[in-house]
Order: structure tokens, then sequence, then C-alpha cells
């Protein structure tokens, strides 16, 4: 089961600082378990943050990004009741995603 | 022979691809899998010219403790800035993330990496004429790619 995408934001002077927690395992494939086997790799590869539907920016990540991912970006022309997504998918074909209205 | 079973199995086939979820970019993956920025850089530059920039915004510690988790924080004034991009050159492949840009997001964005050593940590910001770009010696106390 995946886990949902944290969000915070704020709007200052217009523009909105949009920060992002996802909850993964960002396994790279190269780490060994506690009996020497290699952990198969498992990480986000893409990330699609829409802004009131559009996408503002999209993201694509190899497994060096570190585990539990934190991202942050901006968007320009911000106000209260604007909506944020943001979605991701990995390797495996997973996915999960978060919104937020903002305040 | 058309067995029944066949059919079942190509029909779960079509249900397991029609489920994928949308994917809005064609990965760079030879980009991702390249084991040296030489490659890196062909394969999402090509011929475009790279040049070395103070414009940009570059934190990042110099001393990373945990190379697990290195906080990067990338922005710029430059205009028409369409992608941005991390690479730390002594990984097993250097391209970490990239970070496309659509009209509403000024180049400013963050990101946490994981390095597996000390290394050259490059910021490189792409317009469409363009890579502006620069760097940072980081050093690693504690590897982050389970070494």
């Amino acid at each position: 089961m995946t886990k949902p995408v944290k969000i915070r934001t704020k709007i200052k002077d217009g523009t909105a600082s949009i920060k992002a927690l996802m909850p993964h395992v960002m396994e790279t494939g190269t780490r060994r378990d506690s009996d020497g086997n290699i952990v198969a790799a498992h990480y986000i590869e893409e990330v699609v943050c829409r802004y009131n539907g559009e996408v503002a920016m999209t993201a694509e990540w190899g497994p060096s990004v570190s585990k539990n991912p934190y991202m942050a970006f901006k968007v320009r022309g911000a106000k209260p009741g604007d909506v944020v997504n943001i979605s991701w998918t990995d390797n495996l074909g997973e996915s999960a995603q978060g919104e937020m209205t903002l305040k | 022979m058309v067995t029944r079973r066949k059919i079942m199995h190509s029909i779960m086939a079509l249900v397991a691809l029609s489920t994928l979820p949308f994917k809005i970019l064609a990965r760079a993956n030879k980009a991702f899998d390249a084991e040296n920025i030489d490659i890196v850089f062909k394969e999402i530059f090509g011929d475009l010219p790279i040049v070395k920039s103070t414009d940009i915004k570059f934190k990042i510690p110099d001393i990373a403790e945990n190379g697990a988790v290195v906080p990067v924080s990338i922005s710029t004034n430059i205009p028409g800035v369409e992608a941005i991009y991390v690479i730390v050159d002594e990984n097993p492949n250097p391209l970490s993330a990239s970070f496309h840009l659509g009209p509403m997001s000024p180049a400013d964005i963050s990101v946490r990496v994981k390095m597996g050593r000390s290394s050259m940590v490059r910021a490189m910001v792409k317009t469409r004429d363009k890579v502006y770009t620069t760097g940072k010696e980081v050093k690693v106390t504690i590897g982050g790619c389970g070494g």
C-alpha cells in the first residue's frame, strides 16, 4: 500500500511555496539486506504537480533521491482557494497522490 | 492452439496495461542509467552549449554528515528556464533528479539526494538555447548508498 503525499503551502506576495513529502522506500537496487541479498530497486520515477488542474511542474527522479522524498517548488499568481495536486509513479507502477486547497 | 487459458492471460495482460498510471513525460532513461557525466550531458542537453554561471543560487552543505540525505536548493533569475537538473558526479548514476517547469513555476526548487561519497555536485539550468551550470564540492562523512 502506498501512502498519500503530504503537502504544505504558504502564499506570500502572490507566490505559493509548495512543500511535499512522499513516503517511499527509494531503494537504489545496490543495497544488500542482512543476508547479503541485493534489495531490488524500487523508487519514484515521476512526480506530477498540478495547480488548479494544470501541470505546473513535473519531476523525473533516479534512485538517488533520498528515502521519503522531500520536494519544494513555487507557483506564481497564487491565491487562496487554489488547488495543488501532487502525484507520483514509481518504477514498479505504483502511485500515490495528495491534494491541498491553499488558504 | 488458442486455449481458453491463453485468452484469459491476454485479457489479464491488457487489463494490467490499461491500469498503469498515465505518464506525462517520456522518461530520459538513458540519462538516468548513464554512469558518467559526459553521457548524461549528451543525453539531456544534446549539442546545447554549457556555460558556467554565477546567476544560479545553489544551496547545499559543504560537509554532509549523512550522505543519505543531502538537502539541495536551486533557484535562478535567468529567464526562460525549462528544466533544472541535479547531478552528483561520483554517484554510480550521476543524474539524480530533474525538474521540468511549466510557465506558472519560477526556477526555484528543493530536493534531498543521496551521495555515496564526497563528490562534485552540479546544478544545471536548461533554457531553450543554453545550459547554465554551477557546482560545489561536497564532503561526505557517511555514505548514503548502503555502502
